[in-house]
This record gives C-alpha cells, structure tokens and sequence, in this order.
C-alpha cells in the first residue's frame, strides 16, 4: 500500500490526486497531498510511477500496514526504483522498448 | 433533477481501460461526439495498465492462424467460435499495427522491425489517453456512472458522480458503450479493485442478459503479501511445503488446483522460481519489471528464496463469462446498449477458459473497435432527440441520508465467491445454499436506498457484486459437467450434451437457458 509522501521531494503537482485510480489521495491547499484513503490502496503502483519527482513510495504488502521511514526506503534506494525501471522520466528508454523482451519471447515456455 | 455537469453526445463510454479507448476512439473517427467517464483514471485504471501483457498477434497466412485458433479451443470446452476468432485476429492485427505507427515503442527483431506480440501497461494506457484526447473525446475521470438512463426506445445516457469534487453529472447519449471490466470482487488482484461488475449491474437493470457466466471462478498465483498476480511466470517455479518437501503435482496451470486444496486445508504453500534457465532470468526481469518490484522491495531473490504464495480471485477479469452481444457490433439485447471488453462474454474467441494477456488483450482492443463503430453508426442512425429519461437504478438513489450497509454486503458476498472450496471446486450443494443465501442479501439490498452524498458508488459496487455472485452462481448450478474453468466435483468430466452457452437474465429472479454454440469452430 502507499505509505509515505515525501515532504522534502513533493512538489505539489497533485498528479497522484489525479491519476490514482482508486482515489487515495486528498489534494491540500499550499500543501502535500495526503494519503486520505488507504485502505483503497491496491498497490498497483501507478501513482508512483506517474510521481515525476520521486517523492512516493508504496510499501509492497497489499494488504497491511508496515511502518516505514523516508530514510529507510532512500537509503535502500527503493524511492523512485519502479520508474527507473520501467524507464519514465527524463534521458531514459521506456523497458517497453528493451530488446529483452524480444529474446524472452524467442524462448519463453508460456 | 438537475446535475452540476450536463453533457450530450452521440456515443458515452464507460470505462477507460484497453476496451472503452478504443471504443472512443474508434467512435470519434466516425464523426461521433464522445464523452469517456471512468471511475478512476483513464490511463491508469484496471486490469491492464499496470502490468504487462502479451497480445494474441498473428499474423495473417492460413497456418499461423489455424494454429492460433486451435490453441486454446479444447481447454476452453470447444465453446469458441470461428467466425469470432477470425474477426478479433484480424482486428488485433490491424489495431496492433496502428499502435506501432503511434509511436508505441515496440521491442526490434533481427530485421529491425517492430515486434508487437505483448504491450507494457502502463506505456500502452499513457499511449491510448493522449491518443483519445487528440481525437476529440471529452474524458471526465473520477467520474463513476451510478445509473443508465432509458426510455421506451432504449438506453439513452447515464448519471454519476465526480468523487473528487462531489458534482453529480448526467450524460445524454444515442448510444451507451459498457467498458468497465468484469468483475473481481476486491481480492486486490493487480489493478483489479476498480473492476466490481459495475457495468454488469447497470446492463442488468436495463435488460440486458450474460453468456457463461459460470466461467467466472480465475484465481491467479501471487506472493502471499503482495498484488502481483503473474501467472505465467510460476511456469518456471517448484512448489514446496514449509518443511522443504515438494508439493507433488502442483504447477502454475492444471496444477493450480493441488495448490489451492492446498492452501484450504490450511497447509502454506511456497514457491521459488527454480526452474528458469540462468541465461533468461535477466529477459523474464525485463519483460515484467512489475512482477521483481514486491520481491525486490522486500530483498527476496525469487529465482533463489521459497516465498509463501497465495491464489487471488479474478473473477470474470480473466474468466470469460459477461454481458451477452448479439452480433458484431457488439449491442446488446437493449436497443442502445453496447458491450466491450472484459464486460462482455469472452466465450465468443476463449470458450470457457482463459489463460491471462494474449486472448484477453485481443479481445478488450477488438471489442472496444467494434463497438465504437457499431454504437457510433446507431447514433448518427437514430439521433439524440429530445427524450424522456429516467434513471434504472434496482435501488433508489436520493438525496439526504441513507443506511445503506455497504461494508457489511462486500464481506457477505466476499465469504461466497473467494473461497476456494465454494467457488473453484463446485458442487450442487454449496452452490445451493450460496444462492440462497445471495438472493437473501439481495432482497435486503432492494428495500434499501442509496445517498447520493454518501459515497453512492461504493455502496453501487456491492449491489454489483451480488448481482454478478448470483449470476455465477445460477449459471454454475446448471451446468452440471466440468468444462473450461468450470469444476463441479459432483460431475468431473465434459459431457458432450452440454455443449451449449447458458445464458443467463433478470435481477429478482435469475432464469438460466441453454443456447447452441453458432458454429462449431474449427471442425477437424
């Protein structure tokens, strides 16, 4: 589920507001947005990967709360991982396009 | 009453996944003017945007195509049917093609050329928005549907809300496209929880009926703690016990079953991805970069570590049953009514089963074009006119207070579909007292209303899934042969006098009728 907005990297784009599809989050005047609605939460990530600063992080257990600090998922270098890999934002390749998956195809068994 | 936003258009859309864009798009083209609502985000919302999916592209020489059509028809219980497979082939084709020259980013083969036999969610939704948006559609996102409008000549609008500012709207259309998903009863399969029948409900009310619904019962293999339901790749797992001991005959397709006796008898299941070949582990962490994020996240190497699994129901996501169409331009038996995607029958190209992606990618783009058309063509046919419409709603929808206990219906349904020993493995009697006890909670749910200042369409959603519970369940109940999906272990095998289509209608009282199969579909 979505666990943290980061204070220090949101720039109050309220894109996650937006594309959420499970309407999670609250749009706050001259503030971050909150996370309104947890329990709506279906960890499928987009919000994280729409975030166009790094500033969500959604903890993989789809259905518990964990406890999680900034620090912990920075230093781990978890905050902004999903994007990166699925190559959005700026000087990257979208994976879509990655050669990989031409050769999974080539010898995949399903 | 009046609604804050009052719009008329030719064709409305409901749902903005693979299906509604491409039935909005494919309207737009036509010259139709097009309002898209979705409940949540077009781009972002249901089943297929935030995984990956291979997509059922053939291409069209006579061989590849046999091969293709004979694929799955047997594990579907031979219910699919050619002329339907040829269409959605050729359509699929065509509609893959187009998305290449849209600049979708395909993978290259040897000779340079775009290899289009899968597509990245997330990419792919982004794509189909923006090309929405270009084609003139007016997207309202946040905005559920809460009811069909209609008068003596048929479906003719829809009224919601917009969750994110509490403005009610009411859309006038000639035709209305149903494009919201099946229905996966909120197991938090991945992306699935937006996907609660909804468009089920709404075509009921107006008099629509379903095809297979008793292919309904999909639950896919997912790490115990997470969302991320890809079966496919537990093709290269081994399964154990916590002891370490293997789970003999457990496997990610037939096997599944082994797994979910498993794991009702209260025994855990793990799994570890064992069996992939070293050299293609960096492809299968490309491919599904969202199937390694859990892992990743939590420092367990799947191809290395047993991780305890789980089987999340899916429902009619990736079952097959849905509202039944009558020819292909995919209307429905209301006049004005359209259905695409995971919200109509499947059976048509799957049978009675599926696996995930291929067929179902096929069948959501294919679908949703050939709505678009047909329900842009009804429109500019019959025009919009000045009409009397009311809403359809089974349950009143007011202003002021209401008690609706929507919480308390999720979970009582919940309790009759998840269950493995319900709902996998069928039997008269559980499916008997299942259906008493849904038609109970319906009939509580009719002497109900609903606040339109509550949240309307959560308590909407529970309506919704009673009423596709009870539509699985009856249709299960006469189906007293095991095909497809459909395992009843008081009848275990295939009989071949029940090689029909159960087509099932209403809303207080669910009749069940068997209909032949059109054409056989490939005869060898």
């Amino acid at each position: 589920m979505i666990e943290l907005v980061s204070e220090s990297k949101c720039v109050k784009c309220n894109l996650c507001v937006k594309v959420c599809p499970t309407n999670v989050f609250d749009k706050v005047d001259n503030d971050i947005p909150v996370i309104a609605r947890q329990d709506d939460c279906q960890t499928c990530f987009m919000c994280e990967l729409y975030c166009p600063v790094d500033a969500l992080y959604v903890a993989p257990q789809a259905d518990w709360n964990v406890s999680i600090t900034e620090a912990v998922v920075e230093n781990k270098g978890l905050i902004g991982s999903y994007r990166e890999k699925v190559g959005w934002g700026p000087k990257r390749t979208p994976v879509a396009s990655h050669g990989y998956i031409y050769e999974l195809y080539k010898r995949a068994k399903f | 009453m009046k609604k804050d936003i009052e719009l008329v258009a030719d064709v409305l859309v409901i749902g903005g996944g693979p299906a509604g864009t491409w039935a909005a798009l494919t309207a737009a083209s036509k010259g139709s003017k097009v309002v898209l609502v979705d409940k949540g985000y077009c781009g972002t919302s249901g089943a297929t945007a935030p995984s990956g999916t291979g997509v059922w592209y053939v291409n069209p020489d006579e061989e590849s195509r046999t091969k293709a059509k004979l694929g799955r028809f047997e594990l579907g219980g031979r219910l699919a049917e050619d002329t339907w497979m040829n269409r959605v082939l050729d359509q699929t084709y065509e509609n893959m093609n187009q998305l290449s020259a849209w600049g979708y980013p395909f993978p290259l083969n040897e000779e340079g050329n775009p290899h289009k036999t899968g597509l990245q969610g997330p990419e792919y939704m982004r794509l189909m928005r923006k090309i929405v948006h270009k084609a003139g559609v007016k997207i309202l996102d946040h905005s559920p549907a809460l009811e069909l409008l209609a008068d003596e000549h048929g479906v003719g609008g829809a009224v919601g809300v917009r969750q994110q500012t509490g403005e009610t709207w009411k859309v006038e259309a000639g035709a209305v496209i149903i494009a919201s998903g099946g229905c996966a009863f909120l197991s938090k399969a991945l992306g699935c929880n937006v996907l609660t029948g909804d468009g089920y409900l709404m075509a009921a009310e107006a008099g629509a009926d379903f095809s297979g619904m008793e292919f309904s019962n999909a639950y896919a293999i997912s790490p115990i703690f997470s969302s991320v339901t890809k079966t496919a790749y537990y093709s290269y797992a081994s399964f154990y016990y916590e002891d370490g001991s293997i789970v003999e005959g457990a496997g990610s397709k037939r096997g599944r079953s082994v797994i979910a006796k498993k794991i009702s008898e209260g025994i855990k299941v793990f799994a570890v991805l064992d069996q992939a070949p070293e050299e293609i582990r960096p492809f299968l962490r490309i491919s599904q970069t969202n199937f390694f994020l859990p892992f990743d996240r939590l420092g367990i190497d799947p191809f290395k570590d047993k991780f305890q699994i789980t089987l999340r129901l899916e429902g009619t996501v990736r079952g097959t049953g849905g509202i039944q169409i009558v020819d292909e331009t995919m209307k429905t038996l209301v006049q004005g009514l359209y259905a695409a995607g995971d919200a109509a029958t499947r059976e048509l190209i799957c049978g009675g089963f599926t696996g995930g992606g291929s067929h179902n990618a096929a069948w959501a783009m294919s679908s949703g074009t050939l709505a678009g058309k047909g329900a842009s063509e009804y429109a500019q046919r019959t025009g919009v006119g000045n009409r009397d419409l009311k809403g359809l709603s089974s349950v009143p929808i007011t202003v002021g207070n209401s008690t609706f206990k929507t919480a308390e219906y999720v979970r009582a349904v919940q309790e009759e579909v998840m269950p493995y020993d319900r709902n996998l493995f069928r039997t008269e009697h559980k499916l008997a007292g299942s259906i008493n006890r849904l038609d109970d909670l319906w009939k509580d749910i009719r002497n109900g209303s609903i606040s339109i200042e509550g949240n309307a369409i959560k308590a909407r959603e529970s309506v919704a899934m009673t009423l596709t519970a009870r539509h699985m369940f009856n249709a299960a109940i006469n189906r007293k042969e095991t095909r497809g999906m459909h395992k009843r272990i008081d009848f275990p095998q295939i009989d071949a006098n029940q090689h029909y289509r159960l087509i099932s209608s209403g809303l207080d009282e669910i009749s069940v009728r068997p209909k032949p199969v059109e054409q056989e579909a490939i005869l060898k």
